[in-house]
C-alpha cells in the first residue's frame, strides 16, 4: 500500500507539476495560532506540510527559525503540542500529508517507539530528522516502519555519490535535496548545486526528490519545479508570521497568499 | 589501539565512535563528508612518523612541554596533609593545556589543506589557543564565544584579537558556550570547503571525543612517569575539572589499566547540584544527543536542553564528553560536583599558600583534592590537573572577593 506522502507526490506528479511543501514549527506563536498557520498553508495551496518541533538547540536553523522556535518554547510548546498539532491539521485535511521536522533528541527523549505509535496515531505520515545520519538511524526506522511512517532523509551538495545512494536506499517518501551548503533561512538565489544535486541523486533512486533551503519565492519556487518534485519552503513563511507582529489575522492572510503564489510557482515549471 | 584495551573487551571507541553506549556521530548529512575526511586524515596523521615529529617538536619548543610537576606543601597541610602534586598545564605556553589539542588540529588542518579555521570558546583559553596557532601557520580564523563569557572573559578576547582573529559574540539561547557551539556548528555548515572546525573539547560527533583525547594524552603519559620518578609509586587519585572533558580525559588515560588509582572529575555545580543553576552534567543530567554525540545531558522531559550555570565560563556547558559518560557508567571513574564558593576558595588558598593563582575552572579540581586529601589522609597522593592559570579570572576573583579599591569598582 502507497503511504499517504506517496500518494500525494504521484498526484502532483500526475497533474504534471511539483508539489508544494511547507514548513512552520508548532507552537508558533502560540499553539492554536500555529494550527490555524498550518491550516492556511494547505488551505493556501500546500500539498504537504512539514511541523517544526521547536529546539532549545537548533542548529541547522538560521535567524528566522531560531526566532520563532524560542517564542514557541517561552511559550511553554511541548511535544504534546505538537502532536496535537499534528492531529488537528491531519483532521482538518485529510488530503494533505502532515510530516514532523525535529532534532533527534526530543524523539530520543520521549522514547522511539512511543513518538513512532503517538506521531501516527495523530495523523502524521512521517518524520524529517536533520541531525539523525543513516548510520545512527536504525532503531528509529524499524519504528517507523512498524507505524507506516516515512522516514525522509536530507542529502547535501557535499554528499558524495556512494553516500547518496546509501542514503537514498534507506529513506523513503522522498529525498530531501538541500539546495545550498548552509543552514534554514532565505536567499536571494538558489543557485546551480541544487540542480546538480537532484540529477545525482535520481541516478540513485526512484524516490521523488523534492529541494529545500533557501527557496521563498514563486519565481524560485518555478525554477526548482522545473528539476524537482517538490519545492520545500519555510522561512518565507516563519518570516510572514514575524512581520504580522502579534496580529493573527494578518498572519494567517499573509501564509495564506504566500502559499498561493507559490502553488501557482510550482505548477507554472 | 591496545593501550585502549583497558576494559576487557572493550575498543574504545568502536569504529563508530562508540564508548559503550556513548558516542557516536549524530551530524547532518551537510557535515557527514567534513567529519569523514577529519577522521581519515587523522587515521593517516597518527602511523605518519612525520606528523608526530612535526608535532613533538611544536609541543616542545612551543608549547614548553613536558610542563613540570609541583610539590604543594602548603597548601597539602590543608587537604588532610595529603601529598598534592600539581601538574602544571598553566605553564603551557598561551596559559591552558588547551593548546595540546590546538597544535595537533592545526596540523591536521594543513594537511587538509584547508585555510580557515573556526572555533567556540567558553573561558576563552581554546579560542586564545587557537589565535594562537592560526597566527602561527597564517590560517584565517573566527572564534565564537557566548555573549556573557566575553564580558566575563574579556582580557582574552582581547588576547584573541591581539593575534588577529575575529571573535563573534553570539546572543542565542545562553549566551555562553553551548550557544557558542551551536554557532560555529551552523559556520561550518555552511563553510565546509575551506574550514576546519577545531573542537575544543573531547565531546562532538566521532573522531572528535577520541581525537582531542589523544592529543592530551601527553599530559597523563608525562604526569604519571614524573610522579613515579618522585615519590617511586602510583597516586592513589587523579582529579581534574570536567566541563566537556579534555584536560581530565588527557591527564586519565594513561592511568585507566591502573586498577589501583582514582579518576575523580570535578564538575561545576554552581549555586550547588540542588539547586537549578548548577552545570554538573554527569551528576544530575540524563542520556541524550546534543553536539554530535550521545552523552549526559543536561535536559527535560521533552529532550531540550536546560541551561547550565557556573561561575567558571569553561565548566559552564550542559553535556560532556562521551567517554566521560562510559567511565561513569563503568564505575571506572567518579564525578564530584563542586560549588562556585568551593571553587574561589580553593582558588585563594593556593594563590596564598604557594604563589600559584590558577583558572577557575581548574580550582574545581582543587577544591575536589581539599575534600579527597581529608577523606584519604596523610599517606595519600593526589595528583591535580592544574589546567591553566588564573589571569583571565581576576576580574571575577576581584569581585568575588572584594579586591578592588573601594573607591574602584
Ligand atoms: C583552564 C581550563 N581548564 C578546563 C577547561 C574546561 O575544558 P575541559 O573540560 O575540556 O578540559 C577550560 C575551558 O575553557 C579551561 O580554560
Amino acid at each position: 500500500m502507497a503511504s499517504k506522502l506517496s500518494e500525494v507526490l504521484a498526484a502532483a506528479k500526475a497533474e504534471n507539476r511539483a508539489a508544494l511543501i511547507g514548513y512552520l514549527p508548532a507552537g508558533f506563536p502560540t499553539v492554536e495560532g500555529g494550527i490555524e498557520a498550518v491550516n492556511a498553508l494547505v488551505e493556501g495551496g500546500c500539498d504537504i506540510v512539514e511541523i517544526g518541533l521547536p529546539h532549545s538547540d537548533p542548529v541547522l536553523d538560521g535567524a528566522t527559525i531560531q526566532t520563532a522556535d524560542d517564542i514557541a518554547l517561552r511559550g511553554g510548546v511541548r511535544i504534546k503540542d505538537v502532536l496535537h498539532t499534528v492531529a488537528e491539521v491531519a483532521a482538518a485535511h485529510p488530503e494533505a500529508a502532515v510530516l514532523v521536522m525535529t532534532y533527534w533528541n526530543p524523539v530520543d527523549r520521549y522514547g522511539v517507539a512511543r513518538f513512532a505509535a503517538d506521531l501516527a496515531a495523530a495523523g502524521g505520515a512521517g518524520c524529517i530528522l536533520p541531525d539523525l545520519p543513516v548510520e545512527e538511524s536504525e532503531e528509529w526506522r524499524k519504528a517507523a516502519g512498524e507505524h507506516g511512517l516515512d522516514t525522509v532523509f536530507v542529502v547535501a551538495p557535499s554528499s558524495k555519490d556512494h553516500r547518496l545512494a546509501e542514503v537514498t536506499a534507506a529513506g523513503s517518501g522522498f529525498v530531501y535535496a538541500a539546495a545550498v551548503m548552509g543552514v534554514t533561512g532565505t536567499r536571494a538565489q538558489v543557485g546551480n548545486l541544487a540542480e546538480d544535486l537532484v540529477a545525482r541523486t535520481r541516478a540513485t533512486t526512484e524516490l521523488p526528490v523534492c529541494v529545500g533551503l533557501g527557496v521563498s519565492t514563486p519565481a524560485q519556487a518555478a525554477e526548482v519545479a522545473s528539476f524537482a518534485d517538490g519545492v520545500i519552503v519555510g522561512s518565507a513563511f516563519v518570516q510572514r508570521i514575524l512581520d504580522a507582529d502579534g496580529d493573527q489575522a494578518a498572519a494567517l492572510a499573509a501564509v495564506r497568499t504566500l502559499a498561493g503564489e507559490l502553488a501557482e510557482g510550482v505548477r507554472r515549471r | 589501539m591496545s593501550e585502549n584495551d583497558y576494559l576487557p573487551g572493550a575498543q574504545v571507541p568502536d569504529a563508530r565512535g562508540y564508548f559503550g553506549a556513548y558516542g557516536g556521530r549524530f551530524i547532518p548529512e551537510a557535515l557527514v563528508a567534513a567529519v569523514e575526511q577529519v577522521a581519515e586524515e587523522y587515521e593517516k596523521a597518527k602511523t605518519d612518523p612525520a606528523f608526530a615529529a612535526e608535532l613533538d617538536g611544536l609541543l616542545k619548543d612551543y608549547t614548553g612541554r613536558p610542563s613540570p610537576l609541583t610539590d604543594v606543601r602548603r597548601f597539602s597541610a590543608e587537604a588532610g596533609g595529603a601529598r598534592v602534586l600539581l601538574k602544571r598545564e598553566d605553564l603551557n605556553h598561551t596559559g591552558s593545556h588547551k593548546i595540546n589539542n590546538v597544535l595537533g588540529q592545526a596540523l591536521l588542518t594543513k594537511r587538509m589543506g584547508k585555510t580557515r579555521i573556526i572555533a567556540e570558546t567558553g573561558a576563552g583559553q581554546h579560542g586564545v589557543a587557537t589565535a594562537t596557532a592560526c597566527a602561527l601557520f597564517g590560517f584565517d580564523c573566527t572564534i565564537y564565544m557566548g555573549e556573557v563569557d566575553t564580558q566575563r572573559q574579556a582580557l582574552n578576547v582581547a588576547r584573541m584579537r591581539m593575534l588577529g582573529a575575529e571573535v563573534i559574540a553570539v546572543k542565542s539561547g545562553s549566551r555562553t558556550l553551548k550557544d557558542a557551539i551551536n554557532e560555529a556548528f551552523r559556520d561550518w555548515v555552511a563553510n565546509v570547503d575551506s574550514t576546519h572546525y577545531l573542537f575544543g573539547t573531547v565531546a562532538g560527533p566521532h573522531p572528535f571525543p577520541m581525537m582531542v583525547r589523544d592529543f592530551h594524552r601527553v599530559i597523563g603519559v608525562e604526569a604519571r612517569q614524573q610522579v613515579l620518578d618522585r615519590t617511586g609509586r602510583l597516586p592513589d587519585a587523579v582529579v581534574a575539572c570536567v566541563g566537556g572533558g579534555s584536560n581530565a580525559m588527557g591527564i586519565f588515560h594513561e592511568f585507566i589499566p591502573d586498577a589501583g588509582v582514582r579518576l575523580i572529575g570535578c564538575e561545576a555545580a554552581g549555586e550547588g547540584a540542588e539547586t537549578p543553576r548548577h552545570a554538573a552534567t554527569l551528576t544530575k543530567g540524563d542520556p541524550g544527543v546534543l553536539h554530535g554525540s550521545r552523552t549526559y545531558v543536561l535536559q527535560d522531559e521533552d529532550g531540550q536542553t536546560i541551561e547550565s550555570h557556573s561561575i567558571s565560563a569553561g565548566l559552564d556547558y550542559p553535556g560532556v564528553g562521551p567517554e566521560h559518560a562510559w567511565l561513569k557508567d563503568t564505575g571506572r571513574a567518579e564525578y564530584r560536583p563542586v560549588t562556585d564558593d568551593q571553587a574561589m576558595q580553593a582558588l585563594r588558598l593556593l594563590s596564598r599558600t604557594e604563589g600559584i593563582i590558577p583558572a577557575i575552572e581548574s580550582a574545581h579540581a582543587l577544591a575536589g583534592a581539599l575534600e579527597l586529601g581529608r577523606e584519604l589522609g596523610p599517606e595519600a597522593t593526589i595528583l591535580v590537573s592544574l589546567s591553566g592559570r588564573g589571569d583571565k579570572d581576576m576580574h571575577t576573583a576581584a569581585e568575588y572577593f572584594g579586591l578592588y579599591d573601594s573607591e574602584g569598582k
